[in-house]
């Protein structure tokens, strides 16, 4: 009898080109998302070796790092900024790519379009030159993060040859409590693992919490697999998946669409599969967490507090000795005694509809508070005109936060919107680095509802006492 | 690709445990278009105050680790951002080589493409060879890829894994590219079999 298969391993066999004798696997590449910031150097190493993009089809770009949330038509004040951005338009030009510009209805965060356009479907390979493609992983794809040199590898041969990572399962029993998300889950899962808990891994994560998450949750949840070192994270393709990308424009159709779903029911991985690794966790376990730190596995519940640093070991505890000097704050403290001056709502990992949608819930007939300024920067175009559909912006704006264009804007301040040194942000993005959102600025990453929570109350406080009007 | 075979060098310590990308090469340096000229950005928040001043008291600044070619750090180095440029910067700025007891996966991918190569010993390895470079002056390394190994003159010698592949491109300066385009006929007859959907065209 043939080995049992991870969902994984069959999207690997199914991809595999050629396995030549003592090299790496050389696996087929469905789709290429590109941006603006990693792909310059590789269309030019392209335009040297004289060599084309072998599918310009499986190809998309757009333009998301960049580029700022002002009104559209604002002219880019950062000059070497609006040079890569005509860089990408002149490229996808030359070369014949798909390009979701600026003044496009479809532009967005490369993350966020791909699953909203269904250019991402269960089964596929993909890959982009950016870490947190794991994103994609929530519709049953194997989907990773590359460099520079692998985007042009893929460019010239849309394949890859490839390692094969090992596989571990996330099992997660019981359902999330009301008010914690798929962020706090992932949290929950960074803040046991470890940011390398999963290093040279691909994490299927699965149990009743997983399937009972909606698919942009998936997302969110799929999404920071990075974070903890994996390779990807992905969650095998159901109902709930079939539901989301049927009738999206490239989504396939009537007999294509019963076919691909009869093929894509086959991909959840088999009874008994064997895991290099499993972890198993109780979702009674988790509640709003927030970060304290300088990595994303620098976390605390909500009603907890900065750790002390007295029990950990040389190299961890001196890590957590500046991590607290960075993030100016003391061991004991608690969480809800911390005030911030900003709050960010957007990023790939948490600017969908539905994030936009609790954010929404908790800030309705609030007002920011005075001392702090708080933005909302949907993923895309799409979800910005949804969200307006709804009525949404008028309850942020209403409230006090600013509602702006779509990017990833503050995830990683590469654009105008950046924190000032020792600014104190509560962040829906997925990475407290130093510095990432601005030099000297302090992030602490949370879910969407805890961020309009704390820029309502200045400060963190746990949603699931908060007073929804 | 510059080949990698055996380099010797001097190494200097970075201390620091799950050293990000972001740390490498801070995001606005990555809005050039180019390969090169990241060498003056390493680790730049930590090197440079904001005003652009050097920073007393960045080890890479100490004299004594002047011109370091092999990189010695704690755990998890290069996790994070997936930016190429990461390595770019370190190998601008003249670096061969980062020893770690772990890598992170992007980031040693992308070193193999670079002619960089990351060094995995084991965490008390590693951690002898933290020691020794801050204890011993001019404290030079050599790392044979053709031997997988490190050694000093004072008598510490471990091997390190590498994949086979890996280890043939490195040694070779090969471009990985055209190796995979040797297999044209076999990438051919996939996309015959799997067509790009015609919505797509």
């Amino acid at each position: 009898m043939p080995a049992k298969k991870t969902l994984f391993e069959k999207i690997w066999d199914a991809h595999l080109v050629a396995q030549p004798g003592g090299r790496s696997p050389i696996i087929y590449i469905d789709l290429h998302l590109v941006h603006e910031v990693t792909s310059p150097q590789a269309f030019d190493g392209l335009r040297a070796a004289g060599r084309k993009v072998r599918q310009p089809s499986r190809t998309v770009a757009t333009v998301d790092h960049n580029i700022p949330t002002e009104p559209r038509g604002t002219p880019i004040t950062d000059l070497i900024a609006a040079k890569q951005i005509a860089a990408l338009q002149a490229n996808c030009k030359e070369f014949g790519v798909r390009l979701f510009d600026m003044d496009s209805p479809d532009q967005g965060i490369v993350h966020v379009i791909g699953p909203e356009l269904a250019l991402t479907q269960p089964g596929m390979t993909i890959v982009c030159g950016d870490s947190h493609t794991s994103t994609h992983g929530a519709f049953g794809s194997l989907a990773f993060g590359i460099g520079t040199s692998e985007v042009e590898h893929v460019l010239a041969t849309q394949c890859l040859a490839q390692q094969k990572p090992k596989t571990m399962k996330i099992e997660v029993r019981g359902i999330l409590a009301e008010g914690v998300t798929a962020k706090d889950l992932a949290l929950g899962i960074i803040g046991q693992l470890g940011t390398d808990g999963a290093t040279g891994h691909v994490i299927e994560y699965a149990g009743e919490a997983v399937r009972a998450l909606s698919l942009e949750s998936r997302m969110t949840l799929c999404n920071m697999s990075i974070e903890a070192g994996a390779r990807a994270g992905m969650v095998a393709p159901d109902e709930t998946t079939f539901a989301y990308v049927q009738g999206k424009r490239f989504a396939p159709r009537d007999q294509e669409w019963e076919k691909a779903v009869e093929y894509w029911r086959s991909l959840p991985s088999q009874e008994g599969a064997s895991f290099d690794k499993v972890v198993e966790m109780d979702a009674a376990q988790l509640c709003p967490f927030v970060t304290w730190g300088t990595n994303p596995g620098m976390v605390a519940p909500v009603t907890g507090r900065v750790p002390d640093v007295g029990s950990l070991k040389e190299a961890e505890r001196r890590s957590t000795e500046l991590a607290l000097q960075y993030m100016g704050l003391e061991p004991g403290k608690r969480i809800e005694d911390i005030g911030i001056d900003r709050v960010f709502i957007g990023s790939c990992t948490n600017s969908r509809l539905e994030d936009l949608r609790a954010a929404a819930r908790v800030a309705k007939g609030h007002h920011v508070s005075a001392k702090v300024r708080a933005m909302v920067v949907p993923g895309s175009q799409a979800v910005k005109r949804a969200a307006e559909h709804e009525g949404l912006h008028r309850i942020f704006l209403d409230a006090g936060f600013e509602w702006r264009e779509s990017g990833c804007s503050m995830c990683l301040g590469m654009n105008p919107d950046i924190l000032q040194p020792g600014e104190r942000c509560a962040s829906t993005s997925n990475r407290n680095f130093e510095g990432r959102q601005g030099r000297g600025g302090r992030t602490h990453l949370v879910s969407p509802m805890m961020a309009a929570a704390a820029a309502i109350a200045g400060h963190f406080t746990d949603i699931r006492d908060w007073k929804f009007r | 690709m510059k080949p990698f075979r055996t380099h010797r060098g001097r190494v200097a310590p970075l201390d620091r445990i799950n050293v990000d990308t972001d740390q490498i090469i801070p995001k606005q340096f990555l809005k050039r278009i180019e390969r090169t000229g990241f060498g003056q950005f390493l680790f730049y928040d930590w090197r440079f105050a904001a005003d652009g001043k050097k920073n007393a008291g960045f080890v890479l600044d100490e004299p004594r680790y002047a011109g370091a070619s092999i990189l010695v750090a704690g755990k998890n180095f290069g996790c994070g951002s997936s930016r190429e440029h990461a390595v770019w910067a370190l190998a601008d700025f003249g670096f061969r080589a980062v020893i770690s007891s772990s890598f992170a996966d992007i980031f040693a991918n992308n070193s193999t493409k670079n002619g960089f190569l990351t060094v995995c010993l084991s965490e008390d390895e590693a951690a002898e060879l933290m020691r020794r470079t801050r204890e011993v002056n001019d404290y030079q390394l050599t790392v044979d890829l053709e031997q997988c190994e490190v050694r000093d003159d004072q008598g510490f010698r471990a091997n390190f894994p590498v994949d086979e592949f890996v280890r043939h491109c490195l040694l070779n300066g090969l471009d990985d590219i055209g190796l995979t385009l040797q297999h044209e006929a076999e990438i051919a007859a996939y996309e015959a079999l799997n067509p790009a959907p015609a919505v797509l065209l």
